[in-house]
């Protein structure tokens, strides 16, 4: 009686944190979007009225029409050349076992491992050198270096699980490379494949660090815009930062929220147990 | 591959070619699909690393290792090593110390699903957009101290922002679900008939974690500690827009990004960016160190 008691007590403490934390982001979350339709909001606990106003003077003031363009540009070339560059890396990695295949496995988890912040400073400092730095190529580069090696990370044990027979069978009938990729593999892998890309696709929306400092003044994507913004807080309007803040979101989300129809959110995070 | 190799060469005579052979060994067609990736990320992430490495000992002004002395010698410098660890440690802590309760309990439900994507939320939307929500909310004018205030806790708004608390919340917005997801599945990776087993022999709850799930767990708890610890340790946006970042949470990356980008510096720059992988390698070691000291067995957790 006595133990169970006790044990309610830590179950409940548990679960309050959990709800403490949730709260506070959600009303985090909701601060952020009730203040971008705010008129005037100080010293009350809600905004004095609404407005839509401030999405088309942030649309106006941010540049967002071209920010978004080059975000999409970006992302796009990011997904489509790590999809290219990953894949087959991974098909490689799964069926065959060479010498050096361990030293290989470690290039492909530091990039994944060493915070972009660290590693991003070398880099940058190369792309200025050759010239890439602050353009849209050197942005792109430099988005793929993290990506490239989830892509691998996530596909190799996806293909591991495809049973060898099936291309073996395919070559018995006399299947050539080409149509064995295009009729046995392609179909088999494209779930992963999809699951893998919009993963990246997410997390190159996100990623702040490297195109921050890899980007120069036409080749900022939103997050780095939305950063400049509050950065510089006080020349603009914060509801029309909130409003940037909130179209950010909306972008991410939308493409988070299709890629969870895929996989598991848990995913997002633990590549490293899937490395092992 | 080794079974083509081995029925041809015997009728080709005694030499096989060094195709086959290579084939042998592992090293075909497909093994060339690596080339690509390989050479890209050795272009893109090792030799600016070396680069980096090499333009470090080449200062502007001074000897070779003038940039490292500049370092450690001007409190400017090295007290930023101080400072992001007196923001990383305890981050890294917290989120392990609550992480790990809480994911015990989730283990047990059976729809986790809709706190998972409840958690993921922030490790998407990424830092800045977290800095740019604490602004307001947790500001003086904020809800969450009015809300403080309502309920009678505080006389005047705690400021949270714009200081070292500010930085702190952030990493642990950002950071606990991080860290939380990792341990979840590193813990739903034990075999569940093992504490079964320890339950059906009597051991209490207590115990179970004790001599059960600690050792399995403790692998996989050491990686989380060395992930999380090096995400928090290279902190930026949030030190720069919800800190001090000229005082309080002036943390390494800063510095090494004000010589980059500020005083053009990039040798001193990349001087500092070593310094910061120094130290991050430095700790994940002894984590390691420490983990060997507390139990010795297979790295490998308990699903074999």
């Amino acid at each position: 009686m006595n133990r169970s008691l006790t044990e309610r007590l830590w179950a409940a403490a548990l679960w309050l944190l959990v709800g403490f934390f949730i709260l506070n982001l959600t009303a985090l979350i909701a601060t952020v979007i009730t203040s971008s339709f705010a008129t005037r909001w100080l010293g009350t606990w809600f905004p004095a009225d609404f407005t839509t106003r401030w999405y088309f003077s942030a649309w106006d003031e941010f540049q967002l029409g071209d920010v978004l363009i080059v975000t999409f540009e970006v992302v796009f070339a990011v997904v489509v050349l790590a999809g290219l560059l990953g894949v087959p890396a991974a098909y490689a990695m799964a069926r065959r076992n060479f010498p050096g295949k361990k030293l290989l496995m470690l290039l492909f988890l530091l990039p994944l491992l060493v915070p972009p912040i660290t590693y991003g400073i070398p880099m940058a400092t190369v792309l200025y050198k050759t010239g890439l730095g602050g353009t849209l190529a050197g942005v792109i580069l430099a988005n793929l270096v993290p990506t490239v090696p989830f892509v691998i990370l996530v596909m190799i044990p996806f293909i591991e699980q495809i049973d060898p027979r099936i291309e073996a069978a395919a070559r018995v009938f006399g299947a050539g490379t080409l149509r064995l990729f295009i009729y046995v593999l392609l179909p088999i892998l494209t779930p992963g494949v999809l699951a893998a890309l919009l993963l990246v696709l997410v997390r190159t929306i996100g990623m702040f660090e490297l195109t921050f400092l890899t980007a120069g003044p036409t080749s900022q994507t939103l997050v780095v815009a939305l950063y400049y913004a509050v950065f510089a807080a006080g020349v603009r309007a914060v509801q029309s930062i909130d409003a940037m803040a909130v179209i950010y979101m909306a972008t991410t989300l939308v493409w988070l929220l299709i890629a969870l129809r895929f996989v598991n959110p848990t995913q997002i995070v633990a590549r490293a147990k899937q490395a092992r | 591959m080794s079974t083509v190799a081995s029925t041809v060469a015997p009728i080709r005579a005694a030499a096989p070619s060094l195709r086959l052979r290579l084939a042998a060994t592992g090293i075909d067609g497909v093994t060339l699909l690596l080339l690509p990736a390989a050479l890209f990320l050795i272009a893109l992430f090792i030799y600016p690393f070396i680069y980096g490495f090499v333009l470090s000992f080449e200062p502007k002004q001074g000897g070779t290792l003038s940039n490292y002395q500049r370092f450690f010698s001007d409190s400017y410098f090295a007290n930023t090593v101080a400072t992001t660890m007196k923001i990383a440690l305890p981050v890294t802590l917290l989120n392990l110390t609550l992480a790990i309760p809480i994911a015990f309990r989730v283990r047990l439900l059976r729809r986790q699903r809709l706190l998972t994507t409840f958690l993921v939320l922030p490790i998407t939307l990424g830092t800045v957009l977290v800095a740019e929500g604490m602004l307001f909310y947790f500001g003086p004018q904020g809800w969450f101290n009015r809300t403080l205030m309502t309920l009678g806790l505080i006389s005047h708004p705690v400021r949270l922002v714009h200081n070292y608390w500010g930085v702190l919340i952030s990493l642990v917005i950002t950071g606990f679900p991080f860290t939380f997801l990792l341990t979840l599945s590193y813990i739903t990776g034990i075999d569940p008939s093992l504490e079964q087993a320890a339950a059906t022999l009597g051991a209490k709850p207590a115990a179970r974690f004790r001599h059960i799930f600690w050792p399995l767990l403790l692998p996989g708890l050491a990686i989380t500690f060395c992930l999380s610890f090096v995400q928090a340790y290279s902190v930026f946006p949030s030190a720069v827009l919800v800190g001090e970042p000229a005082a309080a949470t002036r943390v390494i990356s800063i510095a090494a990004y004000q010589s980059a980008f500020e005083d053009y510096d990039y040798s001193m720059a990349s001087a500092i960016a070593m310094i910061m992988a120094a130290t991050q390698l430095i700790v994940v070691l002894a984590v390691f160190a420490g983990r060997a000291l507390v139990y010795r067995g297979p790295v490998a957790s308990g699903k074999g």
